[in-house]
């Protein structure tokens, strides 16, 4: 497979869909309209904990121009769950539950209930002259409060699921618990030269994607439902729109329209399911966008953790043993990411004794959506830490510690399976001969490293391809396209087929047009979706082959397929006169396609087995003010193993956007909450992401370990990039200050505070 | 009441009506078809609605419509002739400086007044200057690349025609 040499793989063209993107004609969410549209509102708590008492709408639907108004009676209280493969099972009583609240407000921004008019000047009067009557409750909003012996309880009938703490009776706030365990921890701990131990703090925070939600619904009288929307995939959107409201799959379509950013966080729905039932009321279609306070009031965003963890390790620096226990807020109902926090923490290292337990635990704040390696970041901040510590303790190079402990092929993932080819001590290795390694370092700096990991997912794809008369060709895939995967699958047609990318054209198509393909996330859409446009352009090439066989009238299994520029089928035989056949181009038999048996498409689904897992290390230097306690990253590495990269710009812009994200995570961005659990930050002038002017360039580097599940090698990028900036950040910040910081944000408040403490000694 | 507004947009003089309230973003994106300029907060914190107004960077969400009475307004519509686009848009798709592309119009039309008022940033004008346009995608790597380059080509050119 390495030894393949690829023609456009590998290249950086541009993407087909970027003209429309640097010129503005492309349409987001928010950018569709449709005569005679509605323009919808939510009317949402202002409670974290409340009650809900009576809801009175006449004052609302007396406002001139307002066509319905509906509340938590109009959206079905299923109990029915979607499976949806690898990604876990979505509880429908839970997302109709938090669509718009039944009996209970459990987050401040939950919706009550929502209106369309045709205005939205009309609509917002309208919203405001909703009569909610609320009986307040104790808001939960930490962990030490959910699971105190007096806690107010968020759902009555929640049981622990999993292997619940012994002794738990009754309705609890912890709705799973989970463990994971190898070896005798107790007896390597008792073995160990060095034990380290620290408890970890992360806050909420969001994914922060540009685009706020948004979409158009059409109800028509018939009972068939157009929808456009923002979605990571057009598929879940349309199956949980049918299952929440209890109606068939194949009455609704949903158009997907290009996304401004997702992260996890448009996987959900919050909008679809409410504009189609006010659009079925009014009878006319209606729009529906979040304003930026609503996104991060009601929608995302992903747990605030807390983290105890110890180490145990020789002095030779192997690590012996580790004991972990994860507590991860899931917001309002359960489904934090803790079992993948737990699963993914201790991945990177083979530690032959360790003890993990996970707990899921709600509290009143927004239901978190998946983020980017969701579970990941929080857990790995508190393993990344500590190797750290180890490497301090007992005076070894921090890479240096964490090769001697790397995972490779034939080791036991903490989770179970054993490691196919992976490449983190190669990634280790590229860490270590990088120029920024060894570079001098200011005196106000400090350098820090870190490790990350994700599983990758595969999941299920579809792909057509479809060869025209000129020879040029189109492919169509179900996966809106968030980071340029349309390029990406164009390459990989002309990679098959011969034909240049630029005569490739790639569209991201609707449920009615596309195979049902899963959905964008799990960095699975140029590995698996991938994988089906492969052979999906494959079978093009197997049919070309039939037609030049007729053409030549001889046997099928005596011509060849010949990929090259253009791509060609070859003869192996002499033609009964003894002269050599000349070969037929892919444009050739393109042009004769008619005459030949007709139209040449090319089809394939797949359902990808698990995906190659990846891994990276990132390097940071990081320039602390001890007068103000703001930090800034000078210098910053991303190293990763992305398999193969199709189209390294945008692998690269992967590494980049994902360290940006978890730098973001490590300095500056929180959740704040008032005492009433309400939230004081629903901006993004205080919820403080990185700026351009916060961060210098971001270097990376590709190592490519191929992933034998994938022709090409390819492994999902996307996620890892996200993992290793928290304790990357935080540990350059133990260099720069000799303090171990263990709480993020470490805003300057913070910093401040930390160097206090060693001041006083 | 409603006010008519004589504007000149994109070149072309353009009248259109909106409440005293509304927002010059909201005339333009519902108005006026015109959805390249983004909305991304409605409070001036991300950019994504960036114009020219007499050729100065505002954000359309923070501009009273009225306030275009007699000004002229480029929107990222406006930037590219129907000959080529403008450098800096060949510049962003090179680099591949866009991921999920919704800032990038915003990210455009703020480099072109920066480009306006100073053909050659350095590094850290360049970074400043976009500090106020958010980016969730990139890092801001590639986009901070793309400018720089399309500055260098533009002054370039500019060498070359004198
Ligand atoms: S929409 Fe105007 S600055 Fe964000
Ligand atoms: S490319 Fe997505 S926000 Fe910038």
């Amino acid at each position: 497979m390495s030894a393949r040499t690829y023609r456009y793989i590998g290249t950086r063209p541009i993407r087909h869909d970027g003209l429309d993107k640097v010129t503005g004609r492309a349409n987001y969410g928010a950018d569709f309209t449709l005569p005679g549209l509605l323009q919808g509102v939510v009317v949402r708590s202002p409670h974290a904990h409340a009650r809900i008492v009576s809801i009175e709408t006449q004052a609302a639907e007396a406002v001139p121009g307002v066509k319905a108004v509906i509340t938590g009676k109009d959206i079905p209280e299923t109990s029915a769950r979607l499976a949806l493969g690898a990604e876990g099972a979505f509880d429908l009583h839970d997302i109709g539950d938090n669509l718009m609240a039944h009996g209970k407000a459990l987050y401040e921004g939950h919706a009550v209930a929502a209106v369309a008019a045709t205005s939205i000047d009309a609509a917002r009067e309208a919203a405001k002259l909703v009569r909610v009557v609320y009986e307040p409750l104790e808001p939960v909003m930490s962990i030490e409060r959910a699971i105190a012996p007096d806690a107010p309880i968020l759902h009555a009938d929640m049981v622990t699921k999993g292997r619940p703490l012994p002794g738990t009776t009754g309705p609890t706030n912890i709705a799973g618990r989970m463990e994971l365990k190898r070896g005798d921890v107790d007896q390597a701990f008792a073995g160990a030269d060095v034990v380290v131990e620290r408890e970890f703090r992360t806050s909420t925070v969001h994914q922060g994607y540009i685009e706020p939600h948004a979409c158009v619904a059409r109800s028509g009288e018939d009972g068939q439902i157009l929808v456009w929307c923002s979605t990571q995939g057009g598929f879940i959107a349309r199956d949980f729109c049918a299952l929440i409201l209890g109606i068939d799959a194949a009455r609704i379509k949903v158009i997907p329209s290009e996304i401004g950013g997702g992260f996890g966080g448009k996987i959900p729905v919050y909008l679809e399911p409410v504009a189609i039932v006010l659009s079925h009321k009014a009878g006319r279609p209606v729009k529906m966008v979040m304003s930026r306070s609503e996104v991060f009031r009601a929608s995302g965003p992903t747990s605030g953790t807390r983290i105890r963890m110890k180490l145990g390790a020789k002095r030779d620096g192997t690590i012996v043993a580790a004991q972990a226990s994860l507590w991860y807020e899931a917001g309002a109902y359960r489904g934090s990411p803790s079992g993948a926090g737990a699963m993914c923490c201790l991945a990177s290292y083979a530690i032959p004794n360790f003890f993990v337990e996970a707990h899921d635990v709600v509290v009143n704040k927004p239901k978190v959506a998946a983020y980017r390696a969701p579970g990941s970041p929080m857990a790995t901040f508190a393993t990344e830490s500590l190797v750290d510590e180890v490497a301090r303790a007992i005076g070894m190079d921090p890479i240096e510690l964490r090769l001697k402990n790397a995972v490779a092929e034939g080791d036991h993932a903490p989770y179970g399976p054993v490691y196919g080819p992976i490449g983190l001590k190669q990634v280790l290795e590229a860490a270590r001969a990088h120029p920024h390694w060894s570079a001098p370092l200011g005196p106000s700096q400090g350098r820090g490293v870190a490790c990350g990991f994700w599983f990758n997912a595969g999941l299920s794809s579809s792909a057509t391809v479809t060869l025209n008369g000129d020879g040029s060709a189109g492919v169509v895939t179900g996966n809106p396209d968030i980071g340029g995967t349309r390029v990406a699958q164009a390459m990989m047609v002309a990679e098959e087929l011969g034909i240049p990318v630029e005569r490739v054209r790639p569209s991201v198509a609707d449920t009615d047009t596309a195979g049902y393909t899963d959905l964008t996330g799990g960095s699975r859409v140029c590995y698996a979706t991938g994988m089906a446009v492969i052979r999906a352009a494959q079978d093009i090439a197997e049919q070309l082959r039939s037609r030049a066989a007729t053409i030549w009238n001889v046997d099928r299994d005596r011509v060849a397929w010949e990929p090259g520029r253009p791509g060609r089928v070859i003869a192996l035989d002499e033609s009964p006169d003894g002269s050599v056949r000349p070969p037929l181009t892919i444009v050739e038999l393109a042009s004769k396609m008619a005459q030949t048996g007709g139209p040449i498409v090319g089809r394939a689904a797949v359902n990808a087995p698990m995906a190659g897992p990846g891994f990276a290390a990132h390097i940071c230097d990081l320039d602390v003010d001890k007068e103000t306690g703001r930090s800034t990253v000078a210098r910053y590495t991303a190293i990763q193993d992305v398999g193969k990269a199709v189209h390294p710009s945008f692998v690269e812009g992967q590494m980049q956007g994902g360290a940006a994200q978890g730098i973001g995570w490590a300095l500056n961005e929180e959740y704040i909450y008032d005492a009433d659990g309400v939230m004081e930050n629903a901006g993004f002038l205080d919820y403080r992401m990185p700026v351009a002017s916060d961060l210098p360039m971001i270097d990376t580097v590709l190592v490519e370990v191929a992933n034998p599940l994938h022709p090409y090698g390819v492994r999902g990028v996307g996620e890892v990039p996200i993992v290793p900036p928290l304790a990357a950040v935080a540990n350059a910040m133990r260099d720069a200050t000799g303090v171990r910081f263990t709480e993020l944000p470490l805003s300057p408040s913070r910093v401040l505070e930390g160097l206090g403490t060693i001041a006083k000694g | 009441m409603r006010i008519q507004v004589e504007t000149t947009l994109n070149g072309e003089p353009t009248t259109f009506l909106c409440e005293a309230h509304h927002s010059l973003l909201d005339v333009l994106r519902n108005g006026l078809g015109l959805t390249g300029t983004k909305e991304g907060c409605s409070t001036g914190d991300c950019g994504a609605c960036s114009v020219l107004m007499d050729g100065r960077l505002v954000p359309a969400c923070l501009v009273l419509a009225p306030e275009a009475q007699d000004r002229t307004v480029i929107t990222i519509e406006g930037i590219a002739t129907s000959e080529a686009l403008h450098p800096l848009q060949q510049k962003f798709l090179e680099h591949a400086a866009l991921q999920c592309g919704v800032c990038t119009p915003g990210f455009i039309v703020a480099a072109k007044a920066l480009l306006d008022a100073n053909p050659n940033p350095s590094e850290t004008e360049t970074r400043y200057w976009l500090a106020g346009n958010l980016c969730r995608c990139t890092g801001y790597d590639k986009i901070v690349r793309a400018v720089l380059d399309a500055a260098a080509e533009m002054s370039s050119g500019k060498a070359a025609a004198r």
